[in-house]
């Protein structure tokens, strides 16, 4: 027993006194949003398979997350590349600057169209305009008055005549995600800005403007599913007059189940949403470290198969796993830009 | 008659038999049963949830422990592999010429439908077991392959042939391609064997535990190489040594307050130490397992403290009696009796550290992987983590996926335990 007890803590020891050793690192490490994660899990995991080098480690920390572990410094224990669901902030760009970070490149590799749906085993075509949605969603919509008050929306008739009179029911994501954030920009505030009575609200008090039109009613009509796009999707299924928000790649893998809210008369398509007529698209990004390139092994491989054809390319396996490809005039300068370590201006 | 009487002496004298006697009879043995059924009725509920999750669980899960294969033959020709670079040859085009040749008439237009049946990393399967064994080449072999997820769910009737071709993700081409292939017998669907052999993947044919378990189980085994010396040394301390003050009380105290304390503090704490302060790299079995040590690390104190508790002192005062040390003691007497109540305590510890999620989040192991870790500092995710990773997949494979790996978890839970049942029973010493 004596002896097991002194090998068992010798081990111990040993383990902690390892971890020096761990320093150095031959695999990539990728960062940033939860949207852009499954096109940075495509791209490494095809990478690792052609190469046979390390697998890169894909992580999702979502896109502040993702800057925040990105701009801690250089060096390996810091990560090389972070994808992003919009362009990098000011802010961002002075966090990053402040650990020595400043030689970054930035490239667009496509759009993601965030998608309404609702159950097939509903009867009526849904299509709705921004605003319709906007009265649907909105906290506090204005009375004859002119006064904001509690939005008394209950069915869609009451929205708009020409809608079925069924309950508003819309399950959405909670707002730490940022499919919330592109939902209340993209859709809810050209919706508000639509209607008269805030449209005369952005010219003069901006900020109540931004606070009316992102707000969304907490009665219980919209229901704040967590971040798990599967359960949106399976609580559709159960419910034949909720109507769910999430990203296209959702509604494509499940179109057996789920049918498209078309918005503006335009159906979300991968054409629809590429040439930009299906209104709730935004684009993503990553952005990569030039100062670890050729110092972690395999960076410049794998960027290489990120802005190749079989990638990036209309048709190519980003593109199948729910990305809205660019154009190809667009691609040839973004490649250009990662190839040549195009720096993004501080 | 009355049902209690006084008689002249004062004494009472009670009639059984009245009906009031009986009433009041009844309605306690009605108390009686009633707390019964009470207790019957929450058993039967706790049995009810219990049952409805697994049959959950079986019923979307079942489905994910077989995979549909397509058996291929691919001629391994000497003029397309050089026999020197096995692993640069056009591996693509000689799997697709053999996938093509299973399917005569196919048009050039229809090339890129039909080859999406099959799992895209279709000819890196071929080449790797062609690199393992070089001597293949220049022979014909018979390939499994698996089917790529929609067809795979077409073939497991989870894609209803019935519904229009619009509403579904495998077209009437494909399922006219997929009828021919299993006329010919191509098509087989055996265990899937890649769900706990392959690593990670993006394709849900392709997807598998193996990175997961072996992030499970580097993690566990440093959670236990800290954790169970560093227990039973703190426990033989506190428990044999230790004055009784109030800096021991408070130790003690603080103990137990730490065995409630929720996981996820652990896991920023390990955050805020180990990756912020000692700079140990993200996502590595390593960090993962101080993580949980630092949770089982009450536990096994606490269960330590009460089985050393447990041993009768006729056995201390015998040993010091006849002359032996304090040391002697403890290590020749107590603890080896003390040791198999130990060991069911840190089982059940570690059991519950194989199924704890929240710190491995924070610390990074719920990354995507596609290869197994070789050891405790090469990154890895753990089983929660995988289900977690996996249950915010969108391809349609990964839901029965994400059941099958509970199953798998739930399967890991009741052999430790059973483990620790059978250590108890076999030798615990009653005294």
């Amino acid at each position: 027993m004596n002896k097991f007890l002194v090998s068992a803590s010798a081990v111990a020891i040993a383990l902690t006194a390892s971890v020096g050793v761990a320093a150095a690192r031959d695999q990539i490490r990728i960062v940033g949003s939860s949207t852009v994660f499954p096109y940075n899990q495509a791209v490494a995991e095809e990478y690792s398979s052609k190469t046979g080098n390390p697998a890169p480690v894909v992580e999702s920390l979502g896109t502040g997350g993702g800057f925040r572990a990105f701009c801690g410094g250089i060096g390996p224990d810091h990560a090389d590349i972070t994808g992003a669901s919009r362009a990098i902030t000011k802010s961002e760009k002075e966090l990053c600057a402040s650990n020595g970070v400043t030689d970054i490149t930035e490239a667009l590799i496509g759009y993601d169209g965030l998608s309404l749906a609702i159950s097939r085993k509903n009867d009526a075509d849904w299509d709705l305009t921004e605003e319709q949605i906007f009265r649907a969603v909105a906290a506090e919509l204005p009375n004859e008055a002119g006064e904001l008050v509690p939005n008394p929306n209950q069915t869609w008739a009451d929205v708009d005549s020409s809608l079925p009179a069924t309950k508003i029911v819309i399950i959405g994501p909670p707002p730490t995600s940022g499919t919330r954030d592109a939902f209340v920009e993209l859709t809810l505030h050209d919706g508000c800005s639509a209607m008269p009575f805030f449209a005369e609200l952005k010219k003069t008090d901006r900020d109540a403007w931004n606070v009316a039109c992102s707000r969304v009613r907490q009665d219980g009509l919209f229901v704040e599913a967590g971040e798990n796009d599967n359960l949106i999707v399976q609580s559709l299924d159960g419910d034949v007059n909720a109507i769910g928000i999430f990203g296209y790649s959702f509604l494509y893998e499940n179109s057996d189940k789920l049918k498209g809210v078309a918005i503006n008369g335009v159906e979300p398509t991968f054409d629809t949403i590429a040439d930009g007529s299906y209104p709730v698209a935004r684009p993503l990004f990553f952005y990569v470290k030039n100062a670890h390139r050729g110092v972690i092994p395999g960076m410049n491989e794998f960027l290489e198969e990120y802005m190749s054809e079989e990638a990036l390319a209309a048709g190519g396996y980003l593109a199948e796993r729910g990305l809205t490809p660019l154009s190809e005039e667009k691609i040839l300068e973004v490649r250009e830009a990662v190839t040549g370590g195009k720096k993004l201006e501080m | 008659m009355a049902a209690v009487e006084t008689t002249g002496s004062g004494a009472r004298t009670i009639d059984w038999s009245s009906d009031e006697f009986k009433k009041r009879r009844s309605r306690r043995y009605a108390a009686d049963r009633r707390l019964q059924y009470y207790g019957i009725a929450a058993i039967a509920t706790a049995l009810g949830l219990l049952a409805i999750l697994i049959t959950s669980l079986v019923m979307t899960g079942y489905t994910a422990f077989t995979q549909t294969m397509v058996s291929v033959q691919i001629t391994l020709d000497d003029e397309r592999i050089d026999r020197n670079d096995v692993f640069g040859a056009n591996w693509r085009n000689i799997v697709r010429d053999a996938f093509k040749a299973a399917t005569p008439g196919l048009e050039t237009a229809d090339e890129r439908a039909y080859f999406a049946m099959f799992t895209n990393n279709a000819p890196f399967l071929v080449r790797d077991r062609v690199v393992a064994d070089p001597r293949l080449v220049g022979t014909t072999v018979t390939f499994t392959i698996p089917m790529a997820d929609p067809v795979d769910q077409l073939a497991k009737g989870q894609i209803d042939r019935s519904t229009p071709e619009s509403q579904r993700r495998v077209s009437d081409q494909q399922i006219a391609w997929f009828d021919g292939l299993a006329q010919q017998g191509m098509i087989s669907r055996p265990f899937n064997t890649g769900l706990f052999f392959n690593a990670d993947s993006r394709f849900p044919e392709l997807a598998g535990l193996a990175g997961a378990i072996s992030g499970s189980f580097w993690a566990l085994m440093v959670c236990f190489f800290i954790s169970f010396p560093c227990g039973i040394a703190a426990a033989i301390y506190l428990e044999e040594f230790a004055p009784k003050n109030k800096l021991t009380d408070l130790i003690e105290v603080n103990i137990n307050n730490l065995a409630a304390v929720p996981s996820v503090v652990f896991g920023l704490l390990a955050l805020a130490v180990f990756i912020g302060w000692f700079n140990m790299p993200r996502s590595i079995p390593l960090v993962g397992g101080l993580a949980l040590a630092l949770m089982t690390l009450p536990t096994i104190i606490i269960v330590t403290r009460a089985s050393l508790k447990s041993v009768p002192s006729s056995i201390r005062e015998a040993a010091l009696g006849i002359g032996a040390s304090k040391h002697e003691v403890i290590m020749h007497h107590i603890l080896p009796l003390a040791m198999p109540t130990i060991l069911t305590g840190t089982i059940i510890g570690l059991a519950q550290a194989l199924g704890e999620t929240a710190p491995l989040l924070l610390i990074g192991m719920n990354a995507f992987i596609t290869s197994p870790p070789a050891g405790i500092l090469e990154p890895a995710t753990a089983l929660p983590t995988q289900i977690f990773i996996w249950a915010d997949s969108p391809e349609r494979g990964f839901v029965s996926r994400t059941s099958a790996a509970i199953l798998v978890l739930l399967g890991f839970l009741i052999t430790m335990n059973a483990i620790a049942i059978f250590l108890r029973q076999r030798f615990e010493r009653r005294w």
